[in-house]
């Protein structure tokens, strides 16, 4: 058991408890601080796998930005603890065991096809921003002038649908 | 013009009339119909003449051309092939002549008929498909005549359509003919089966090599002549397919005379004669149909007796006269069945023309209990009628005593209880001399028993007497082709006919000969006797009694009409009503139909529930369909295998 | 060092529960909270497979995940919104105007 091994299952341990806490509470915001523990916890693994870049973004981005987009939004519209209705008996029923059996599916999957890939190690200069932002600009720069264009239009549809009707 | 290497104009004519007056004639006024019709008809006979003389010239050459293919399957030929022979030459020319002075009678009679373009187109159809039928060189075109015949009797017979007895009739003519096609057809395929053709020529020189067949044993060719006889016994009207005709005299009187009396009902006897060959090589079929003819003669005749219709009488008459036709061609006379055929032609297109002359006269009436005295008012129609009613009770000269005696004989001398059969042929000779002096004296003697106010009785136009009296002298001089056999000469008819029938009838020696005279004299007393009987019984003043008893059960026909309502009909009536239509056409096909528009309703009710606008189930359906999606992947990955302990597992 | 098929099972294992939280969760908000969990999921496996290869075009392609994720949200929530102020509830089974 060395020192990565252990960080690694608390770390999982952490967000695994994140999200099926997630699953549980039935107020909407006590779901968002669950899913900011899940973030940094895999914030958490990015650094112990070495890719301290997207660590960094995941936090300042989806932490920082998304997920306090989502409590605001859950706060402007005052959304209480969620309705017990039960509409769809399909989901109800059938819900449970057909996602457990996609996810046994992948990870038995996964785990049957495991040992080809070297284990994730800290790489230094190969992922380091100075590299990703060469690839982001040279070879990469197509999606990314796209990705800015979908930023704009993302801004314009979100000021256009929150406009009142006047 | 070689009329023979053009065969096909003879029926062409009359199609072609046909089609000008079908699709033309309903604007256009009497007389311009009347002339096409004529035209087509007189210009087939002048055809028919001239083909004749070119085969009289060509020294009796039996002729044969094969005009185009009609249908080629495999080793199966069959194709629009006329042919002329002497069997052919007799009837050509009956058909054409006599059909033409049918129709000069018919513009006469239909001149003030609605439809009268439509009638003329029919009887112009009529002759095509009669000429078809005789002219055809194989089975198969002939079967097409055959048909087409049919068809045209029921157009004609139901022509006064609004009438719903006439169109009844027209149906029940069709049916009970169609049940003889079924056998017609059958021993159409037999023949085939066993001789790989239907050419006439082909099966009937395979079929003289064969064995005859013994009498009592029902080998193959008995088989396809009993089938074949069995068609001739619905287009013939004799027992048990006879029912159709009676119900015939629905139709107008120039359609009972053309078509029920002179050439559609002949086709039966003609196919038996033009397949002597393969009769002569099965003797169980001849006794068969010699059984059948000589009943079916006595039976008719008992009807007949005492019927009040004119036309029925008639009907029933030639049913009767039939029934001798093949008769003679049942003991192997086939000469003298053609003969009778022709003189028969003569003399009952005559005597059905004059009763259409009566009935004309009295203004429609056809009840003879409803006619007296006519003979001074219409003369002209009451000596034709007298001139038909001596022919066919068989008085020397007359063309009936030839061609009736020489049945007689013939039977008189067969092997197979020719003696019985002549009897009884000769009883029905009596009976047809009574039944049609019986209606002389009750139609044109006595008093009048109509009333003068309603009925002006008038002799009929020129259109109808003509053909009346070209015919009545015709049934006079029509029987002396074989007149001189009487004293000892050649009988010419036979003779012509002997090419096409093999054996000669001409009896040979002495003492046939005076057995044949004996025989006549017996024919003529019986002739006598019927005339004397009906003289005693209704000249003079004539009550009509209450129907009892036997007279009762010959006057309802011996209630076959009913007996097959009740056995055949009926129960067919209500297989259709109770089983075909409401189980199997409602229950099963629209059943099935309509389930398949129910199931889909069904299916469709059902899947429309998946569409819950529940984002929910929606999102299960993806995770199903993702599901699949790997699982197909996958498929080697988790094959049974897979949940067993693996290599490369987690380190 | 901790085997790279650790990371990819967890990251199932979060994908699947992204997935549970989606089926099972009827406030709308909280459905997109678990978009995010799956997308993050996915990210983790990107990362993962990225260092362990040695290619950082794994790592690039999750910046971009990161920032579709973020414009998605921003209209996603703005569409939130609107929904919410028509149907006056944040049930996501209330807003069935679909049905057949």
């Amino acid at each position: 058991m060395t020192a990565p091994l252990i960080i690694f299952f608390v770390l999982a341990a952490v967000a695994v408890f994140g999200a099926v806490s997630l699953i549980l509470q039935k107020h909407p915001i006590h779901s968002a601080l669950s899913l900011i523990v899940v973030m940094v916890a895999l914030a958490g693994l990015y650094l112990l796998m070495g890719a301290e870049f997207v660590a960094a973004v995941q936090i300042i981005v989806y932490g920082g930005a998304i997920m306090v987009l989502f409590v605001f939004v859950i706060m402007l519209l005052n959304a209480g603890e969620e309705e017990r209705t039960n509409l769809s008996r399909l989901a109800t029923y059938a819900g449970i065991p057909l996602a457990l059996a996609l996810a046994g599916f992948i990870a038995a999957a996964i785990a049957r096809s495991g040992g080809y890939l070297p284990a994730p190690a800290p790489n230094g200069a190969l992922t380091s921003t100075k590299t990703l932002s060469m690839l982001l600009f040279t070879e990469f720069v197509y999606p990314f002038e796209l990705t800015s264009f979908l930023i704009l239009v993302a801004i314009l549809g979100a000021i256009v649908l929150a406009q009142r009707e006047n | 013009m070689p009329i023979l290497e053009h065969l096909w104009i003879i029926p062409l004519l009359p199609l072609l009339g046909s089609a000008i007056n079908g699709l033309l004639g309903a604007k256009w006024p009497n007389k311009i119909v009347t002339s096409v019709a004529l035209g087509s008809t007189g210009l087939s006979f002048a055809c028919a003449l001239e083909a004749v003389r070119e085969f009289i010239a060509g020294g009796q050459a039996p002729f044969r051309k094969q005009f185009f293919d009609w249908i080629i399957a495999g080793n199966f030929r069959a194709g629009f092939d006329l042919q002329l022979d002497q069997l052919t030459v007799v009837m050509v020319l009956v058909v054409t002549g006599v059909g033409f002075l049918i129709h000069i009678y018919a513009t006469g009679y239909m001149a003030h008929e609605g439809g009268y373009y439509r009638f003329f187109s029919y009887l112009n159809l009529f002759m095509f498909f009669m000429l078809i039928l005789v002219l055809a060189a194989n089975f198969v075109l002939l079967f097409v005549g055959w048909e087409g015949v049919g068809l045209c009797s029921y157009l004609l017979i139901g022509f006064y359509f609004l009438k719903k007895s006439a169109a009844d009739a027209g149906k029940k003519a069709f049916i009970v003919n169609r049940i003889g096609d079924f056998g017609f057809m059958l021993g159409m395929f037999l023949l085939f089966r066993a001789f790989g053709s239907l050419d006439f020529q082909t099966v009937f020189a395979k079929a003289a090599t064969w064995q005859p067949e013994a009498v009592g044993q029902f080998g193959t060719l008995t088989i396809a002549c009993l089938l074949l006889f069995m068609g001739a016994t619905g287009k013939s009207a004799q027992l048990p397919l006879y029912v159709w005709l009676p119900d015939a005299m629905e139709g107008p009187t120039p359609v009972s005379a053309l078509i029920h009396a002179a050439t559609m009902v002949t086709a039966g006897v003609y196919v038996v004669a033009r397949s002597h060959v393969l009769f002569t090589h099965a003797p169980t079929a001849m006794y068969v149909v010699a059984i059948v003819g000589c009943a079916t003669a006595i039976f008719a005749a008992t009807i007949g007796l005492v019927q009040p219709d004119i036309k029925k009488v008639l009907a029933y008459s030639t049913v009767s006269q039939l029934g001798y036709m093949f008769l003679a061609c049942g003991v192997g006379a086939f000469g003298a069945g053609i003969f009778h055929l022709m003189t028969h032609s003569f003399f009952k297109a005559l005597l059905f023309l004059s009763a259409g002359s009566v009935i004309h006269a009295m203004g429609g009436e056809q009840d003879m209990w409803h006619m007296g005295g006519l003979a001074s008012k219409i003369k002209v129609t009451f000596w034709c009628m007298l001139f038909g009613t001596i022919a066919i009770a068989g008085f020397v000269p007359f063309a009936g005593f030839f061609s009736k005696d020489a049945i007689l004989f013939a039977t008189y001398q067969s092997e197979y209880s020719g003696k019985a059969l002549y009897a009884v042929g000769l009883v029905a000779a009596i009976f047809t001399s009574f039944y049609m002096f019986r209606l002389i004296w009750l139609t044109f003697f006595g008093e009048k028993r109509y009333d003068e106010h309603h009925v002006h009785v008038h002799e009929s136009p020129g259109s109808m007497t003509l053909p009346l009296m070209i015919l009545a002298l015709l049934s006079l001089v029509g029987g002396w082709f074989a007149a001189p056999a009487l004293w000892g000469g050649p009988n010419y008819f036979a003779d012509f006919l002997a090419p096409v029938f093999g054996n000669a009838e001409a009896p040979g020696g002495e003492a046939a000969h005076s057995l044949e005279l004996t025989l006549s004299i017996v024919a003529v007393l019986a002739a006598t006797a019927g005339l004397i009987v009906a003289w005693r019984m209704y000249s003079g003043k004539v009550v009509r009694g209450t129907s009892t008893g036997l007279h009762k059960i010959l006057y309802n026909k011996y209630y076959v009409d009913e007996l097959y309502q009740a056995t055949i009909v009926g129960p067919l009536v209500w297989l259709s009503r109770n089983v075909f239509w409401k189980v199997v056409d409602v229950g099963m096909i629209d059943g099935s139909v309509n389930g398949i528009a129910h199931g889909t309703e069904a299916v469709g009710d059902t899947v429309r529930h998946t569409q819950s606008g529940n984002v929910r189930s929606y999102a299960v359906w993806v995770i199903i369909g993702a599901l699949v999606i790997l699982a197909i992947i996958f498929w080697p990955l988790w094959r049974p295998a897979f949940f067993v302990a693996t290599s490369g597992g987690v380190r | 060092m901790v085997p790279t098929n650790y990371y990819l099972i967890l990251s199932a294992i979060l994908f699947g529960l992204g997935i549970v939280a989606f089926v099972f969760k009827r406030n709308i908000i909280t459905l997109f909270m678990a978009i995010e969990l799956m997308l993050n999921a996915v990210n983790l496996a990107f990362v993962a497979f990225s260092q362990s290869l040695g290619k950082p075009d794994g790592e690039v392609f999750v910046l971009f995940v990161i920032v579709v994720a973020a414009a998605e949200a921003a209209v996603g929530l703005g569409i939130i919104i609107l929904t919410a102020r028509n149907r006056h509830s944040l049930n996501v089974e209330r807003v069935n105007l679909l049905k057949l």
